[in-house]
């Protein structure tokens, strides 16, 4: 029978990237990101997940705008990261999970969702930067990926409600996996900022701590504004937040908030990171 | 001639990179998407003209590229996580990229980012 472990959400900005490649994890302006990491780190050793599925955006390494998919699943053996055009790399592959990610996309077209899937993938910082803040001194990822792509970057978007239902859909598929796998759910991206306009640096600190204070408990609440209301308040890649809202659904055991991490700025993105273990939920 | 609706809402700053945009910005973002290999990052380097010319880009794109005009890029259907990829190409970064859109120095810019200063942090007992 397989586990549920929580979710991890973090943002998953390619700076990061970069200043881990650097090592500047104790340097001023990141150490009060990096240390935000500390829980996360002790939580992982105690509940030693084998399986990582990872709700992310693509930002133009495996889909380009001539195929762009709403929702997409991996269905790989594995999966690698290439040059994204700026020379970030040096990210070790992934090994894939082809039979979880299979039953996932069995349980969600039986749910009238409709993914595309992938056998080949390649994925980008969204999913790498989460990773090597999670596992830093991993030489060999210690988890298998599903990697759960959804589109933050062309409109229309998947509502806010939509990418809550899809990641209730893969949830409902860990909780039935025959294999006995632990399980960490990801929702990478986020929370406020934004790159373009005249209105780039665009941070919403209220917006984002509503999101933070409301996700674990009652994640319909951030259902109640449609994807463009979340361009306004979260800045047009705060949108990414989906990613976390489907992540959040993911996770449908009783659930227990234990850590979170806000710091503001990352490069241009206000910057946050939220602990939750997930535990089955006890039936009288 | 472009069918498709405007995204009817305005969000003051803010471009929505919607159906119209994107069948806008096709063969600009087109290129940028070209530029996750660094052969053709060389190659737009060598001869910016003729790499344009490679993927077809219109006058008004062309222009915006010359210029280095990253507002033009974006009105001309350009998306800014392709137009990024162009970006570092040129040396500039997201915090350039914020400045010479909302026409302040990068210094400037960073401050405004810095202006939110906040860390807040829980963790459970």
């Amino acid at each position: 029978m397989s586990e549920i472990v929580g979710g991890i959400f973090t943002s998953h900005v390619p700076g990061i990237g970069a200043a881990i490649a650097k090592g500047l994890q104790n340097d001023p302006y990141w150490k009060p990101f990096f240390d935000g990491f500390a829980p996360v780190h002790a939580f992982l050793k105690r509940t030693k997940p084998d399986v990582a599925v990872v709700f992310y955006n693509d930002h133009g390494l495996n889909f380009f705008l001539d195929k762009m998919p709403t929702f997409a699943i991996g269905a790989a053996a594995d999966y690698r990261h290439e040059d994204e055009g700026w020379g970030i790399g040096g990210f070790k592959p992934f090994e894939g999970h082809p039979a979880l990610s299979w039953h996932i996309i069995e349980q969600v077209v039986g749910d009238e969702f409709d993914p595309v899937t992938c056998q080949s993938m390649l994925v980008d910082h969204g999913v790498c930067v989460p990773f090597e803040l999670c596992w830093p001194d991993a030489d060999v990822w210690p988890v298998k990926l599903v990697p759960i792509c959804l589109n933050t970057v062309q409109h229309p978007l998947p509502s806010p409600k939509r990418c809550l239902e899809f990641g209730r859909s893969i949830g409902r598929a860990l909780e039935s996996w025959g294999g006995d796998e632990r399980i960490v759910v990801l929702g990478t991206g986020g929370l406020s900022h934004q790159l373009d306009g005249e209105r780039a640096g665009h941070i919403n600190v209220d917006y984002d701590k509503f999101c933070l204070r409301n996700i674990v408990p009652d994640p319909e609440a951030l259902t109640q504004h449609d994807t463009l209301d979340i361009v306004e308040l979260a800045g047009s890649q705060g949108v990414e937040i989906l990613n976390w809202l489907a992540a959040r659904g993911a996770l449908r055991g009783s659930l227990r908030e234990l850590a979170h991490n806000y710091h503001v700025p990352i490069s241009n993105t206000a910057a946050a990171t939220l602990l939750v273990e997930n535990s089955a939920v006890v039936h009288a | 001639m472009l069918m498709t609706a405007p995204t009817e809402r305005t969000i003051p700053g803010t471009p929505v990179f919607d159906g119209q945009a994107a069948r806008k910005g096709l063969a600009l973002n087109a290129m940028c998407y070209s530029f996750n290999k660094a052969a053709n990052r060389a190659s737009f380097l060598t001869n910016e003209e003729a790499y344009m010319d490679r993927f077809a880009l219109n006058d008004q794109q062309r222009e915006a590229v010359r210029q280095r005009d990253v507002l033009g890029m974006i009105a001309a259907g350009g998306n800014v996580y392709y137009l990024a990829k162009l970006a570092g190409i040129l040396g500039l970064n997201v915090q350039d990229l914020g400045a010479l859109q909302t026409g302040v120095p990068v210094e400037e810019f960073k401050a405004g980012l810095l202006a939110h200063g906040i860390t807040e942090r829980s963790a459970a007992s």
